[in-house]
Formats: C-alpha cells, sequence, structure tokens
C-alpha cells in the first residue's frame, strides 16, 4: 500500500531558493546602487573643490602692463591637500599658448563660465580633470586664459574602497537576514501541509469523516477533494458490505427452498429412478449452496482482510465454542473432536475471520479422513499464538501439497467430496491479513495437519 | 642684463661640468663595487656621524655622498633620476614638485606621522627654523631685535653701521632662500617692508649658509637674515662672536626631507637608508644625529612649520616665481642699485 511514489522536487526547496535567490538579487542590487550613490557624491565632492580651486586661479589672472599675470593663490593648491596626498597637475594657457605648469596635460576646450570635469590618464594615472576659462579685456585685444587643474583619486578610492566594503557587508546582512526570512517562511509554509499529513496518517482505518479543521485558502480545494474522495470511497464500501450480505442472502434463501422442495418432493415420490434424481439434485442443492457460501466467504474476507478489525477476544473460547458445535456433525461420521488447548489466550483479531479460517479446517478434517478416527484440535500460545487441526485419514496429496492453498485448488483425493476449493484459501487469508501463515503438513504416521498461526 | 650675463657666468659651467660637487665623499669604499649614492644639499660634516652608523649597521654598504645646492639637486637630479638613490634636500618646494611628478619612489614601514611625510614618498627628518644671525659687535649697547618689525627699526635707526653689511640668500640661486623668501613673504607683509629696507642699505646676497656666516663670524657683515640656526650653531669657533635670533613671531621653519629616487639601483639599501634616517632622528642621541630633529623645542617659540602638502607647488609655477621674483628684485636690488 506504502509505495514509494515519484516526487517532483520539493516544494519547500523550490520556496526556499525563490526567496533567496531574491534576497541574493536584491542584495546585489542595493550594494551597487549604493556604491554607485557613494561614488557620485565622493566624485562631486572632489569637483566641487577641484572647480572652487581653479576659479581662485582665474580670479588671480590679470593683465599687467600687457602681459599675463597668474599669481596662484597658496589656497588654491592647499584646499587640494587629501589624506592619501593626492598629485595635483595644473596648466594655464593663454588662448593657444602654454604659460605655466604641466604642458602635457590634455585640456578641453571650455567657452564661457562653465567648468568642464573630466576623467582622463595622466601620467598613466586616473585623474580628476577640470577645465575652466576666463576672458581678460587688456587695452588694446580680448584674450582667453584657460586654466586645467587634475588630481589623483588615491583618497577618493580610498573612500570608495570604504563604501564598498561597508556596502557589502550591509548587503551582506540584508542577504543573510532574508534568507533566515525566507527558511522561515516557507517552513510555516510547509509546516501547515505537513500537520494535513499528520492528520491524515494519524487517522484510524475505519475514519472516514471529513476534515473539519481550518487550513489556509490555498490548500482548501485540495482538503475539499480529499473530503469529497472520502466520502466517496466511505460509500462505495458500504456499498460492498451490503452487497455481499445482500448476495448471499439472495443465493442462499432460494437454494433453500429449492432443497425443500426437493425433500418434500422425495417424501412423495416412490419409484427409484425418480428418488435417485431428486438426491442427486439435493446433493447438487448443498453442492452450490456451500460453493456459494464458500465464495461469499471468500470475498468477505478478502474484504474484510483490508480493513481489519482488532477487537480482544479469547482464542481458546472462540475456538472452543466452534468445536462444540461441530461435535454434532462428526459424530454422524463416527469421528471424535478432541480440544486442547492452554487456559485462556488473550488475542486481537478479527473473531469472524478466525472462527471462519478455523471451520474450514475442522471441514477439511472431517470431509478428508474416514470414520472412525480423531481429530485433535491445539490452541496454544506457546511459542506463537497458533491453531493447529491434525487427523488420522490419509493426508494430503504429499505431490500437491504446495498449492493446495490457491484458489479454486482442489487435490486428487477430493473426488466425490463435496468441495469448492476456497476452504484452504480462506484460512490462508485470514492468517496472512493477521500477520501469521497457513502451514500444511502430513504427519508421520498419517493424517493431514494444518497449522494456523496468527 | 647685467645679473643674466652673471646668471649664464655662474650656471654655464655647473651644466657642462654636472659632476662639480661643492663635496664628495665615500665612507665604506672597500665594501662592495656597488655605492648607494646620496644627493645632498646638507653639509657633510653632518651626516657623517649618521652615515658612519648605518654603515655599521650594514656593513655591506658602501656610500657616496654628493654634496650641492637645493636648485643643483632638481636639476640634476629630474636630468638623472637612475644615477642616485637618495635625494636629501632642505627645499621642501622642490622635493615635493619631485614627488608630485613621479620621480620618486615609495617607502613602506616609515614610522612618521601623516604631516612629516608625503605620499609615503618623502619624508620629513629634521625640524629648523629660520633665523636672524647677528655679530654681537655690531649691536653692543644696543637691544637686540627679537621681531623682525624690531629689526627694521634697528636697521632705521643706525643705517651706517649696516650699509653694506646686511646678508640673506640670493633667492634667485638658492633653493631654500627662496622657499624661506616665499613663506616669509605669504606670512606677512613685514617681509616686503624689511626686504625694502634692507635693499636700501645695500644688501649683500650669498648663494649658501656657509658663505654667509663665514662673512658674519669675521664681522664683514653684521646681519644675516633667514640663515639656518643649525648651520650657525655648527660653528663652534664662532660663538662667541654671533648669536643666533628666533623671530619671535613665528619664525618660519622648515623640515629637511629625503626621498628614494623611482630609479634608485640600490633601492633596497636607500630604503634601509631612510628608515635609519628617521630611526636617528627619533632617538635621543645627539652625537649620531647632529641635527634638530622633528620633535625639538627650539627656544620654545611657538613655530610656523611649513607644511608638506601640494600648495608648496605654488611659487614654483613660472608665472609665480617670475613675478615673485621681480617684486623681490624691486625691493632688494632696484633699490640697491639707485
Ligand atoms: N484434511 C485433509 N486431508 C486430506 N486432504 C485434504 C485435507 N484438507 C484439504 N485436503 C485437500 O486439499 C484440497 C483443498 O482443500 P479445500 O481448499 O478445503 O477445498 P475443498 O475442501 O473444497 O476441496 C482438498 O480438495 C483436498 O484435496
Ligand atoms: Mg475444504
Amino acid at each position: 500500500m506504502t509505495r514509494n511514489l515519484p516526487t517532483s522536487g520539493s516544494l519547500r526547496n523550490h520556496l526556499v531558493l525563490t526567496l533567496i535567490g531574491g534576497a541574493a538579487i536584491l542584495a546585489l542590487l542595493l550594494f551597487f546602487a549604493i556604491r554607485n550613490y557613494a561614488t557620485q557624491v565622493a566624485q562631486q565632492g572632489q569637483d566641487n573643490i577641484l572647480g572652487a580651486s581653479v576659479t581662485s586661479i582665474l580670479d588671480a589672472a590679470s593683465i599687467r602692463d600687457g602681459t599675463i599675470e597668474v599669481d596662484i593663490p597658496y589656497a588654491s593648491f592647499s584646499m587640494l591637500s587629501t589624506q592619501s596626498d593626492d598629485r595635483i597637475f595644473y596648466a594655464i594657457y593663454q588662448d593657444e599658448t602654454f604659460l605655466s605648469g604641466y604642458p602635457k596635460l590634455s585640456l578641453a576646450t571650455v567657452s564661457g563660465q562653465e567648468s568642464i570635469f573630466q576623467s582622463v590618464k595622466h601620467r598613466g594615472k586616473t585623474v580628476r580633470l577640470v577645465t575652466a576659462s576666463r576672458t581678460l579685456i587688456g587695452i588694446e585685444k580680448r584674450t582667453q586664459i584657460r586654466v586645467a587643474l587634475a588630481q589623483t583619486q588615491d583618497a577618493l578610492s580610498g573612500t570608495l574602497a570604504q563604501i564598498s566594503r561597508n556596502a557589502a557587508l550591509f548587503g551582506t546582512g540584508f542577504f543573510a537576514l532574508a534568507a533566515l526570512l525566507s527558511i522561515w517562511a516557507s517552513s510555516t509554509t510547509v509546516g501547515q501541509l505537513k500537520r494535513l499529513t499528520n492528520s491524515v496518517t494519524r487517522r484510524g482505518p475505519q475514519d472516514l469523516s471529513p476534515f473539519e479543521k481550518p487550513v489556509p485558502s490555498e490548500m482548501l480545494p485540495l482538503v475539499t477533494s480529499l473530503n469529497s474522495l472520502m466520502q466517496r470511497l466511505d460509500h462505495s464500501l458500504g456499498q460492498s458490505e451490503d452487497f455481499i450480505a445482500e448476495a448471499a442472502h439472495r443465493v442462499r434463501t432460494p437454494l433453500a427452498t429449492v432443497r425443500s422442495y426437493a425433500e418434500a418432493t422425495l417424501q412423495r415420490v416412490d419409484k427409484e429412478e425418480n428418488r435417485q434424481a431428486l438426491r442427486s439434485m439435493v446433493r447438487a442443492i448443498d453442492e452450490s449452496s456451500r460453493a456459494a457460501g464458500q465464495l461469499l466467504d471468500h470475498a468477505m474476507i478478502t474484504f474484510r482482510a483490508d480493513h481489519l478489525e482488532h477487537q480482544n477476544l479469547d482464542l481458546v473460547a472462540l475456538v472452543n465454542e466452534l468445536v462444540v458445535r461441530l461435535m454434532p456433525i462428526a459424530e454422524m461420521k463416527d469421528l471424535e473432536l478432541r480440544f486442547h488447548s492452554d487456559a485462556q489466550i488473550t488475542y486481537s483479531g478479527d473473531p469472524v475471520l478466525i472462527q471462519n479460517a478455523v471451520r474450514n479446517l475442522i471441514d477439511n478434517a472431517l470431509k478428508y479422513s474416514p470414520s472412525e478416527g480423531t481429530v485433535n484440535i491445539l490452541v496454544t500460545a506457546a511459542p506463537n499464538v497458533h491453531v493447529r487441526v491434525c487427523d488420522s485419514g490419509n493426508g494430503f496429496p504429499s505431490e500437491e501439497l504446495n498449492t493446495l492453498a490457491t484458489r479454486f485448488k482442489r487435490g486428487k483425493n477430493a473426488e466425490g467430496t463435496i468441495g469448492s476449493g476456497l476452504g484452504l484459501t480462506i484460512a490462508m487469508d485470514v492468517a496472512r491479513a493477521h500477520g501469521g501463515n497457513l502451514q500444511l503438513s502430513n504427519g508421520t504416521e498419517g493424517g493431514a495437519c494444518a497449522l494456523l498461526s496468527l | 642684463m647685467r645679473i643674466a650675463i652673471a646668471l649664464v657666468l655662474w650656471v654655464l659651467p655647473q651644466v657642462i661640468f654636472a659632476q662639480e660637487w661643492e663635496d664628495r665623499q665615500l665612507f665604506n669604499d672597500h665594501a662592495s663595487e656597488q655605492k648607494l649614492r646620496i644627493i645632498s644639499s646638507t653639509d657633510t660634516s653632518f651626516f657623517t656621524p649618521i652615515i658612519k652608523s648605518f654603515i655599521s649597521k650594514y656593513p655591506n654598504v658602501a656610500v657616496e655622498y654628493l654634496v650641492t645646492g637645493t636648485a643643483d639637486i632638481d636639476r640634476i637630479f629630474r636630468a638623472t633620476p637612475d644615477a642616485f638613490d637618495v635625494v636629501i634636500s632642505s627645499a621642501m618646494d622642490l622635493q615635493l614638485k619631485i614627488v608630485n611628478d613621479g620621480l620618486a619612489r615609495p617607502v613602506s614601514n616609515v614610522p612618521l606621522p601623516s604631516w612629516a611625510q608625503w605620499r609615503q614618498s618623502l619624508f620629513a627628518f629634521t625640524s629648523e627654523p629660520a633665523a636672524i644671525v647677528i655679530n654681537r659687535e655690531a649691536f653692543a649697547g644696543h637691544p637686540i631685535p627679537d621681531t623682525r618689525q624690531k629689526l627694521i627699526e634697528a636697521l632705521r635707526a643706525r643705517p651706517e653701521i649696516f650699509r653694506g653689511r646686511i646678508g640673506t640668500y640670493d633667492v634667485r640661486k638658492s633653493g631654500l632662500g627662496y622657499l624661506f623668501a616665499t613663506q616669509d613673504a605669504r606670512a606677512s607683509e613685514t617681509y616686503w617692508r624689511l626686504m625694502e629696507v634692507m635693499g636700501a642699505l645695500d644688501i649683500r646676497l650669498y648663494c649658501c649658509s656657509g658663505d654667509m656666516i663665514n662673512d658674519l663670524s669675521d664681522g664683514t657683515i653684521a646681519v644675516a637674515y633667514n640663515v639656518l640656526g643649525s648651520y650657525a650653531t655648527a660653528r663652534v669657533e664662532s660663538k662667541g662672536a654671533i648669536e643666533i635670533i628666533l623671530p619671535s613671531n613665528f619664525p618660519t621653519t622648515m623640515m629637511r626631507t629625503a626621498m628614494v629616487s623611482i630609479d634608485a639601483p640600490h633601492f633596497e639599501d636607500a630604503s634601509a637608508f631612510i628608515r635609519h634616517l628617521i630611526a636617528l632622528q627619533s632617538g635621543s642621541e645627539k652625537a649620531a644625529f647632529p641635527l634638530p630633529p622633528l620633535n625639538s623645542k627650539l627656544n620654545d617659540v611657538e613655530r610656523s612649520t611649513i607644511a608638506l602638502e601640494p600648495a608648496l607647488m605654488t611659487f614654483l609655477d613660472t608665472l609665480k616665481r617670475r613675478r615673485f621674483l621681480a617684486e623681490w628684485e624691486d625691493a632688494v636690488i632696484q633699490k640697491q642699485q639707485k
């Protein structure tokens, strides 16, 4: 029954992975966003200082006696001091002529008031370069002074590295928290499913009542269809039980009627020919009735074995009652039934099934052993609970020992005896349903022995 | 024009015979074929104990110590950075610009506070105020001026005594003189008035502190302005004749700096030398380190130490320098010729 179903992955893992993946992406985004923003802010800071510095240099430019003078204020470079001692480069141009500074510094063409900020390579180093210009009006001519000022970015990259570290730490923290949260969230979600599973498994075999406890709305369809499935199951089980009882009744009653008519007729018929025919008829009716009974018993056992109704019972009393009931039939055949047992054996099992099984075994013993014999019935709990029925007949046909318990199988010695081949099958099924087995053997001094262990 | 010719005549031989050093000494010569070459503006006498203690620690290293002026150092070193291992100079501005131009190689693990180093490449190891040094005789019976303002007053009071007997650096030739002058000018307007007064009194211009102190000791001049106190103190024989005054209103204080060349042939030894030098300066042994260390408190005057920052490059700008020198010449020389 508990066959392993193939799984299509774990819902929980799927949830956890999706959430953690999302968290990772978010954390990365966060990291880059923070870093990007910090870069902008830091760059803005450097640009502001560079801009102020270049403006102060331009302000110091003047025309004196026709020549350009740029009296760079000490503060212009002083304000560019950084923690990491960044290097600075500058160049001053009058129109297109280089005046002073670093001639190799490339500068942008500027016009008007605006300063131009660029990140360029200078002497193999990335520098932030600002270019600004100012137009001086002399006596004869207008002239443009351009100043380029560049600074390395050691302090900036130091700050950025620090910010990156912090952002990374922040992102990792965020990720860890989100991961924990997602694990917790998926556990609680899957927990609902587990709870339902538990309440399904914990149910008794007969409990087919619907689930009433509140479940999350997403699980409602599942629980609803589960409930409706169980309702249908309950219904069809009830129907089969009814059907078996009904069938037994429907077959047996008319057969009994037919038999009584046949017997009544037999009283009134004198012609030996006809009497013979009627006797055969009665025998056939008996046979059918018995076969029908066996068939129904078998069906009933098959059905009940799946839904075994355990009940505490005294096995000794149960078997003894049966033996007492069968006593008159045995006497009719001149057979002696001997009952041996422990004082009392408390056993949990289905009394109807066990009685049925033992009756079939005793029936066989009565059927297949000659008169004047003895049938020994032993009920004991040592070493394990079992019922043994041994007779003093010819025993089971030894070459068929292994197959006699199969359905509808009758032995070679069964010719002339009424039977359906289901007796041993029923006994075997009952034993198995109770976790035991049926063993057939022949005694050393003849006689068949059937051992029903439970 | 005369000056220009003089300048050319003065510079020319130095350009042609670049290896004409003020002094050149070998230490531990036999130890190795490879010599640690140090180009320096500091007199050999100050560095002899330093180099000797270095050699006693690293006996396998030979040291060649070459002395020349600060401006020369800048010119020679920039031309051949692979010919020198260590560059030592008192011209902080020139040194800083060399580092800014990428000609110095950083040395790690030098235990100096950030204000005493730049880019882990330029390391300060002395703290030396610019002093007014006077010949006592000239001030006998008169109060000794302890500020620039009082010096102006003293000079004005007795021009006949001081005419032709005042000396200072020729800032056009001396890198250190230029540094002192520019920092002085930056600090207060008094500098220009002082220069005008001195220029009017036919100031004598010197290339180097040595000559200036010589003249001071023998009475040729009575006042030397912006001289390194350390150099003056070193002249034991002249101690009686001269007096060193640290102007009580912020003496400009210079830090001697050292760096390792970007193309140093012996980088490891050069780094070791720098570390040794810094260790010596922070040590307490006066004999091993005859220069004033960074943390010395001379006369307890508050000093304005020139900061190691890119602003030092301001006065090295061509336009700025041209303008400053013009103004300086205006104050010092033009008046001299009038
Ligand atoms: N006590 C017995 N002695 C000898 N043979 C037996 C005995 N019990 C069963 N058998 C053999 O086993 C066969 C199967 O028995 P069973 O399943 O009860 O069917 P049925 O009795 O209806 O033939 C019988 O046909 C008979 O051959
Ligand atoms: Mg039978």
